[in-house]
């Protein structure tokens, strides 16, 4: 798992859209990759629909949540469509798990992405990280919050 | 952090974690003995498969409203319609029903449902739209998500 304070890894990878997303769209601003194992698997499922119940919250502390697996961007596009979420849901599919390995969120051999939260603050530094200790279970809601409660309470580093 | 409804400048409830809250005057509580406090979603087939086991169990049973709409977006009115009937002393008969019977969920069959617990059907449909009973479940809603409820039923020893 990446460390915080480390800084994180660039990015650029196709939405649920086909748009490119960069890291570096995000600059200024706080984001959390949601990194998950598989679109349409039943804890994943939980996981994105629970956030998207407290997303205007989310929002209001001036953070962008942002889902990533190996998934295609068309099963990201189903995906959000069969769960009713808006989350923008990011495809690390070619090279399969790049971008999760580079935060060391990949689980080689199952070939897909661990069950992690990186927040990245608004100098693209990782400020928080989350790794499920069970692949069965996903961090409730409130540790985003406790994250953010966390960054903003943090004295500032050089 | 408080474990109150505390508000943000925005006018955002505050989600960091914290434990469930002890019982209100307005919780929903049935039996004698050791407390359990039930999150639960009234749209969801694991609470309904665990509902008779639970009331079954003996001891004081407190539940709190735990929809999660994008999951199951006839969860809200369920709820509501929940709430409502508590306000005429019948909340554990509707929750019974609701999980007992799950396939007819629309508002003709919640006037059905209302009719047969003798309700009076006015005051029940005016109840369950009201912002008042919106605010009502989400608080409950809002204090699982802070107590880390991930997914239901959720289940609290006292």
């Amino acid at each position: 798992m990446i460390e915080v304070g480390e800084v994180a890894p660039a990015f650029t990878l196709r939405n649920q859209d086909g748009e490119q997303v960069s890291l570096s769209d995000f600059a200024g601003r706080k984001v959390m990759l949601a990194f998950y194992p598989l679109d349409f698997s039943p804890v994943c499922s939980d996981q994105l629909s629970l956030y998207q119940e407290v997303k205007p919250e989310i929002a209001a502390r001036g953070l962008e949540l942002v889902g990533v697996s190996v998934d295609s961007m068309w099963a990201h596009k189903a995906f959000q469509e069969k769960l009713g979420i808006d989350t923008v849901l990011l495809a690390d599919f070619e090279p399969k798990g790049e971008v999760a390995r580079a935060y060391g969120s990949y689980i080689e051999g199952a070939g897909v992405a661990d069950r992690t939260l990186v927040l990245i603050d608004e100098d693209g530094k990782v400020a928080w990280t989350y790794e499920s200790s069970n692949p069965g279970e996903f961090p409730g809601a409130n540790l985003i919050f406790d994250a953010l409660d966390a960054l903003e309470s943090a004295p500032s580093v050089e | 952090m408080g474990g109150g409804a505390a508000v943000t400048l925005e006018g955002m409830a505050d989600l960091s974690s914290a434990p469930i809250p002890p019982l209100a005057p307005d919780d929903h509580v049935e039996g004698e003995g050791q407390l359990t406090v039930v999150y639960a979603d009234l749209g969801c087939p694991h609470c309904a498969a665990e509902w008779g086991r639970i009331r079954s169990g003996g001891g004081r049973i407190a539940f709190r409203h735990f929809p999660v709409a994008s999951k199951h977006p006839r969860a809200p009115a369920l709820h509501a319609a929940a709430e409502a009937a508590g306000r005429q002393g019948a909340f554990f008969a509707m929750v019974d029903s609701l999980y007992a019977e799950r396939g007819r969920v629309d508002d003709p069959h919640l006037w059905e449902r209302a009719e047969r617990l003798g309700l009076d059907l006015a005051a029940f449909e005016r109840d369950r739209r009201s912002g008042e009973i919106a605010t009502r479940v989400r608080r409950d809603f809002e204090s699982g998500i802070r107590a880390g409820v991930t997914s239901t039923p959720a289940v609290f020893p006292a």
